[in-house]
């Protein structure tokens, strides 16, 4: 079943290639509107052999990660308390829900005048990307804790700190992961989108510089590896969620 | 039973429950008043709905009557308290907890050191005859297995006191008998150990239930509850199943159904 769909997995893959060189080939391209697969390749091998491909992917990286868990950090922090008193969702959801009508794309250019070229432009809007999801979803998965379960935990004496950490954090969790799958994949967006705007290093960066100089191989590079990049970030929450959701998966297998 | 020289665990005077919400005031249980003594075993029976819950919810210091008393061996009921264990009608376990996790969270609360836990949890686990099915998740469990494990967390850090709300109302008729014998034999019959018996008020709607397990039952009204009857059982312990077959346990079973009406 598995090997069947890596094998599928290659075929497609072949498949593009092939067709991507036919393409190159019969369609008589220039080479800065479509290099070919070995264009790509031997643009990839360059940059890994000179190391600047790695730096590139360093920074954007940290970035994303950084921003991921700054994102995520507050988004609990503050759903967390939203989901708790109703207080202080009225005081916070009408700015919330607002905040989430400015395209973050509009307002990415401020906070790289705010805040530098540098990284910390790039995580601030990676973290305001991730921020909406998570938060929803903290909300969601605190508020849909079960009364009788909070009873019990009352019944035994249990501390507000107890009934976080034993009760409401690993009740929530399944909706946590949820949150983090879309934050992993938008965190990347955020970083890109603000590495576009303005930055010195980064694979957004990296895509400029090459549409600049219609290096577009270089595109090209960039691109497979951002995909790359995210397809992986996806893959360890999913593989995350799958080793401590173990309780949730359906006893199908 | 009705000795006036020992001190009740439990004295309820007076005591009346009303919610409010948008639509007006509910009075779900109206002047109550009764006590129970150490080591009863008193069965709530009563239809649906008349604040049965309600009842036991503020026995286990979970809801604060509107009106009324309640003290627990002689002092005010504030919040609640260690010496209780509470069995919920559903089995309310954790799902992300392990059958024996689930069986040691009372101790964990308790910040019970990690070392002592295990023998204290594995005794219980023995008690309720789940050896073997430690490491299982409740999604795995049939509904009697379930309800095992609830009343072994409910007993785990030895309580005085044991609450139960309609704890085998799920079960099918043989397994909630069977399961019946088993409270029997762990929290009242059982000598030696550290089982010693408990006080125990549970909430059924099940008549013959209330008469086999208890040594006094309650009846209460259609909401608002009042307390319609109060009859003491006196049929010999251990209890065993041929009792449910006598003409006594027949007539007391006819004179609650009359109660209840
Ligand atoms: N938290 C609550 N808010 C409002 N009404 C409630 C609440 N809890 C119970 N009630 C009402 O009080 C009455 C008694 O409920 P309950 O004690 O659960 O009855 P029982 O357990 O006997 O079926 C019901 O009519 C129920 O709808
Ligand atoms: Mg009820």
């Amino acid at each position: 079943m598995r090997s069947r769909r890596v094998i599928l997995l290659f075929v497609s893959i072949a498949g593009l290639l092939i067709g991507w060189q036919l393409l190159v080939t019969f369609g008589d391209f220039p080479r800065f509107i479509l290099p070919s697969p070995g264009d790509v390749l031997n643009r990839f091998l360059e940059t890994v052999g000179d190391g600047s491909l790695f730096r590139h992917l360093a920074t954007t990286l940290k970035e994303v990660f950084w921003g991921l868990a700054l994102g995520v950090s507050f988004a609990s922090i503050l759903g967390y308390l939203i989901a708790k008193s109703r207080w202080i969702e009225r005081l916070l959801s009408p700015y919330i829900v607002a905040s989430q009508s400015v395209p973050l794309v509009a307002i990415a250019p401020l906070l790289v005048i705010w805040f530098g070229p540098g990284m910390l432009s790039k995580i601030l809007i990676a973290a305001l990307i991730v921020f909406f999801p998570v938060l929803v979803n903290i909300v969601v998965g605190v508020r849909a804790v079960p009364e009788d379960l909070h009873a019990l935990m009352r019944s035994l004496g249990a501390t507000r700190w107890q009934t976080l950490r034993l009760l409401e954090m690993p009740a929530a969790l399944p909706v946590f992961f949820g949150g983090l799958r879309v934050g992993a994949t938008l965190a990347v967006i955020g970083a890109v989108v603000g590495e576009f705007v303005g930055a010195d290093s980064g694979l957004g960066f990296l895509i400029n510089v090459g549409r600049g100089l219609y290096d577009t191989a270089l595109v090209f590079v960039a691109v497979f590896v951002l995909i790359s990049m995210a397809l992986i970030l996806y893959g360890i929450v999913v593989g995350l969620e799958a080793r401590l959701l173990a309780w949730q998966r359906r006893s199908e297998e | 039973m009705n000795s006036s020289k020992t001190e009740p665990i439990l004295n309820i005077q007076n005591l009346s429950a009303v919610f409010t919400d948008g639509n007006g005031e509910l009075r779900a249980l109206d002047e109550l008043s009764f006590s129970v003594q150490r080591q009863e075993f008193l069965c709530v029976i009563g239809p649906s709905g008349c604040g049965k819950s309600t009842l036991l919810r503020i026995l286990g210091g979970l809801l604060r009557p509107t009106q009324g008393s309640v003290t627990f061996s002689g002092e005010p009921l504030v919040g609640p308290r260690r010496g209780v264990g509470f069995v919920f009608q559903n089995s309310n376990l954790m799902p992300w907890r392990s059958v024996f996790e689930n069986i040691a969270l009372p101790l964990e609360v308790q910040n019970t050191v990690m070392s002592q836990v295990r023998p204290q949890v594995q005794e219980l686990v023995e008690l309720v005859g789940l050896q073997g099915f430690e490491n299982w998740l409740p999604r795995d469990l049939s509904g009697g297995m379930a309800q095992r494990v609830a009343i072994a967390r409910a007993l785990v850090h030895d309580p005085d006191v044991l609450l139960l709300d309609e704890p085998f109302g799920a079960l099918d008729a043989l397994t909630r008998e069977k399961m019946g014998d088993e409270l029997l034999r762990i929290a009242v019959h059982a000598s030696g150990g550290r089982t010693r018996r408990k006080t125990i008020i549970m909430v059924t709607h099940a008549i013959a239930e209330a008469i086999f397990l208890a040594d006094r039952v309650i009846v209460l009204s259609p909401r608002p509850g009042k307390i319609r009857m109060d009859v003491p059982i006196e049929l010999p312990r251990p209890r065993e199943e041929r009792l449910r077959y006598t003409p006594e346990f027949g007539k007391l079973a006819q004179r609650l159904r009359e109660a209840i009406g």
